[in-house]
C-alpha cells in the first residue's frame, strides 16, 4: 500500500531551485533512503513533506489524502513525525518532558482541565509519563530520563529526539540525517534500531550521508540530485546504476576527473 | 503531592505571620497597601506565564488592567435610571443585573451590580486580548510586544480623553463588592483585615492554578514554543493557538486584578493605564525569574508595597528600570535559583572539607 505519495512536488528560494518537480511514493513496512550530493534537496522535500515548507506545485498524499495545506501540527496529528538534521530538543527540559511533549497530539486536556487538575487529567499525565519512559527505555537513555536535556552528548540527543517522535505514535517517521555525528559503534546500533522501529509497523523514511548505513538497512533508495530524482530502487540496483554512479558515488570516475565535486559540476544532467 | 503543597503551606504561613505581625505591632494600616499590591502582583502573575513560558512579551498588561478596572468602575457607577420603565430594565433587574442603590449624596440610582460589571468586564477584556492577540501571534517573534505597546498607548488616550471614563481625574465613588458569605471587597478600616486575607486567597488561588498549569501537558507546550517554535509545532502543538489562549488567559487575570482593586480601593484613575505600569509589571515578572511564578509573586508584592509607601519617592519610576537591569545581568533566573545553588554548593563543599579531615584523622 502507497502509505505517502508525492507528487510533482517543487520549491524555489529565489532563483535557487531546491526541489524540482519530484515525485515519489513510500509503501507502508518500508525503510526507504533518500540520498544524494549536499544541496540535491533532501532536507527541503522532509520540510515540504512535514508541513514547514508549502510546495508550489502538486500534490503530497497521506494515506490517499492530500496533506499538503497542513501546518505541521496537523500532520503531526496525521501521523507523521520526524526529527531534524540538528537535534533541536527543549533543551530547558529534562529528557523524560522533552519525550513527554511528544505525546501531546495524542493526548486531550486543555487550560482549564490542566488547571483544575480534573481527575481525568491526573490520569492522562501518569499515562503521559509512563508512555514517555516506554519510548526513553526503548532507545536505551533510562538512567537519563531525569537529566537536563542540555546537557546531554550529541548522539544521546539523537536518540531523545527519535525517542520524542516515536511517542508522536506515527505512521510515517521521517528521520534526517540521523547517523551524523554518530561514531561506528552508535551508526551500528542506530541500523538496528531502526529496523526494531520499522517491525513494530513504523514505516521509515531517511535521508542520510552513511552509505554503509543506508545500503545495510533500506529496502528502497531514491537517488536526488540537484532537486530532482535520478534514480530509484533496491540498494544494489542504486548503486550499479551508471548516473548514480557519475553524479554521486563517484567511484568509475575517481581516476579520471581531478575531484568528485568537479565530475559532479561536469555530469550535471 | 507533598512536595507541592510545601510551598502552598509556605506562603500560607507568611500571609498569616505577617497579618499577625501588623497586628501585634499595632500598623494594621500597613496591610492597605499589602492588600494592593497583592492585586497588583496577580497582573504579575498572569504576565509570568506569558513571558515565562510562552516566551512573549506584552507591554499591554496595565491597560488590561485598567479595562477590567475602568469597565467595572463605569458600570457600577453610571445611573440607568432613565431607563427604569422599560420592560427590558425589569427583567434585568430581576436577575440582579440591575442593582437600586444610593450614591454618595443620598439621591437614587440604578446601576450595573459588581458581579454583573465584572462579568462585563471578562467580555470586554476577552475580546481585546483576542484582537490584539490574533494577528500578532500568528507570527513568528516580538511582534505581541510592539501590538500591546500601540495597544496601551491607544488605551492611555481614550481613558484620558474621555469623558464616561472621568478624564484626567478618573473615577471614584465605586462601590463595595459584596461576594456573599459574610466577604465584602470594601476599602473601610474595619474590613481591613478581611480584605488582607480576601486579596491573599485569591492571589494564592490563582497562583496554584497557574502552578497546576505550567507543570502539565499545556505548560510542557508552551515551554516548547518558547524553546523552539517548530519543533513544538512539529511535534503536534497548535502554536499559534497555544500561545494566543495563554495571552488571553493572562490578560484576563490581568483584568481580574483591575476590577478587584478598583472595588477595593473605590475608584481608579488614568495612571493605572499609562505605559510605564505596563513596564512596571514586566520589569517586576523579570525580576522574578519570569519562569518562577512564585519568587515573581513574592518580589512584585514586595516591591509594590514598597512603592505604595512611597519609600522611593521621585526614584520610584528609576527604581523598577534598575530592578530590571540588575537582575537580567546579575540572575537572569530571578534571585531565588542562584540562591538556591549556592547554599547546595556550600552545603556540599563544606561536607567535603568536613570529609577530608575525617580521612586524615584515622
Amino acid at each position: 500500500m502507497k502509505l505517502l505519495e508525492v507528487l510533482n512536488a517543487r520549491r524555489s528560494f529565489g532563483g535557487l531551485v531546491a526541489v524540482d518537480q519530484v515525485s515519489f511514493s513510500v509503501f507502508s513496512g518500508q525503510i526507504k533512503a533518500m540520498i544524494g550530493p549536499n544541496g540535491a534537496g533532501k532536507t527541503t522535500l522532509f520540510n515540504i513533506i512535514s508541513g514547514l515548507l508549502p510546495t508550489e506545485t502538486g500534490k503530497i498524499l497521506f494515506k490517499g489524502k492530500n496533506i499538503h495545506r497542513l501546518k505541521p501540527f496537523q500532520i503531526a496529528h496525521a501521523g507523521i513525525s520526524r526529527t531534524f538534521q540538528n537535534p533541536s530538543l527543549f533543551l530547558k527540559m529534562s529528557v523524560l518532558e522533552n519525550v513527554m511533549v511528544g505525546r501531546h497530539s495524542r493526548t486531550r486536556w486543555g487550560f482549564i482541565g490542566c488547571g483544575l487538575r480534573f481527575p481525568g487529567q491526573i490520569r492522562e499525565e501518569k499515562h503521559i509519563q509512563e508512555a514517555a519512559l516506554e519510548q526513553i527505555a526503548y532507545v536505551g537513555l533510562e538512567h537519563l530520563a531525569d537529566s537536563p536535556a542540555g546537557s546531554l552528548g550529541f548522539g544521546q540527543r539523537r536518540m531523545v529526539e527519535l525517542a520524542r517522535a516515536l511517542a508522536t505514535e506515527p505512521e510515517l517517521l521521517l528521520l534526517d540525517e540521523p547517523a551524523s555525528g554518530l561514531n561506528p559503534k552508535e551508526t551500528e546500533d542506530l541500523g538496528l534500531l531502526i529496523r526494531k522501529i520499522r517491525d513494530t509497523g513504523v514505516t521509515i523514511l531517511l535521508v542520510e550521508h552513511d552509505m554503509s548505513l543506508v545500503m545495510d538497512i533500506s529496502d528502497d533508495v531514491l537517488v536526488l540530485h540537484n532537486g530532482s530524482v535520478i534514480a530509484e530502487g533496491t540498494p544494489s540496483a542504486v548503486q550499479d546504476d551508471q548516473k548514480v554512479i557519475s553524479v554521486y558515488l563517484g567511484k568509475g570516475l575517481a581516476h579520471a576527473a581531478p575531484g568528485e565535486k568537479s565530475s559532479m559540476r561536469l555530469r550535471r544532467p | 503531592m507533598l512536595k507541592r503543597l510545601i510551598p502552598i503551606v509556605l506562603m500560607a504561613a507568611v500571609i498569616v505571620a505577617v497579618q499577625l505581625l501588623a497586628t501585634a505591632l499595632e500598623k494594621e494600616y500597613c496591610l492597605t497597601q499589602l492588600t494592593m499590591a497583592i492585586y497588583y502582583s496577580m497582573v504579575v502573575m498572569g504576565l509570568c506565564l506569558v513571558m515565562g513560558y510562552a516566551g512573549q512579551v506584552s507591554l499591554g498588561h496595565g491597560a488590561f488592567f485598567a479595562i477590567g478596572g475602568y469597565t467595572s468602575a463605569i458600570l457600577t457607577t453610571r445611573s440607568f435610571l432613565s431607563l427604569q420603565d422599560t420592560w427590558w430594565a425589569g427583567i434585568l433587574k430581576r436577575l440582579h443585573v440591575f442593582v437600586l442603590r444610593e450614591d454618595m449624596f443620598g439621591s437614587p440610582i440604578m446601576t450595573v451590580s459588581p458581579w454583573a460589571a465584572f462579568l462585563a468586564a471578562m467580555i470586554v477584556t476577552f475580546i481585546a486580548a483576542f484582537l490584539i492577540g490574533y494577528p500578532a501571534l500568528r507570527l513568528k517573534g516580538h511582534y505581541l510586544a510592539m501590538a500591546t505597546l500601540g495597544f496601551a498607548m491607544i488605551v492611555h488616550k481614550i481613558v484620558l480623553g474621555s469623558a464616561f471614563a472621568g478624564a484626567a481625574d478618573g473615577i471614584t465613588g465605586v462601590p463595595e463588592w459584596t461576594l456573599g458569605a459574610g466577604l465584602v471587597i470594601t476599602g473601610k478600616s474595619v474590613a481591613r483585615v478581611q480584605n488582607y486575607y480576601l486579596a491573599s486567597g485569591i492571589a494564592l488561588v490563582i497562583l496554584i492554578l497557574l502552578g497546576n498549569l505550567v507543570r502539565s501537558r499545556v505548560g510542557r507546550a508552551l515551554q516548547a514554543i518558547h524553546d523552539q517554535e517548530t519543533a513544538a509545532n512539529a511535534m503536534g502543538i497548535n502554536t499559534s493557538a497555544y500561545k494566543l489562549q495563554v495571552f488571553i488567559v493572562s490578560a484576563l487575570i490581568a483584568a481580574i486584578a483591575g476590577v478587584l482593586l478598583t472595588h477595593y480601593t473605590g475608584g481608579i484613575g488614568p495612571s493605572e493605564s499609562s505605559i510605564l505600569k505596563s513596564v512596571r509589571y514586566v520589569a517586576l515578572a523579570a525580576a522574578g525569574g519570569m519562569a518562577n511564578l512564585w519568587s515573581a509573586s513574592l518580589i512584585s508584592t514586595l516591591i509594590n508595597y514598597l512603592s505604595l509607601r512611597d519609600w522611593f519617592g521621585t526614584f520610584d519610576n528609576a527604581v523598577f528600570g534598575a530592578l530590571l537591569i540588575i537582575i537580567i545581568s546579575i540572575a537572569p533566573d530571578g534571585p531565588f535559583k542562584p540562591l538556591g545553588l549556592w547554599i547546595r554548593r556550600w552545603s556540599s563543599l563544606a561536607r567535603v572539607r568536613t570529609g577530608e579531615k575525617n580521612h586524615e584523622t584515622p
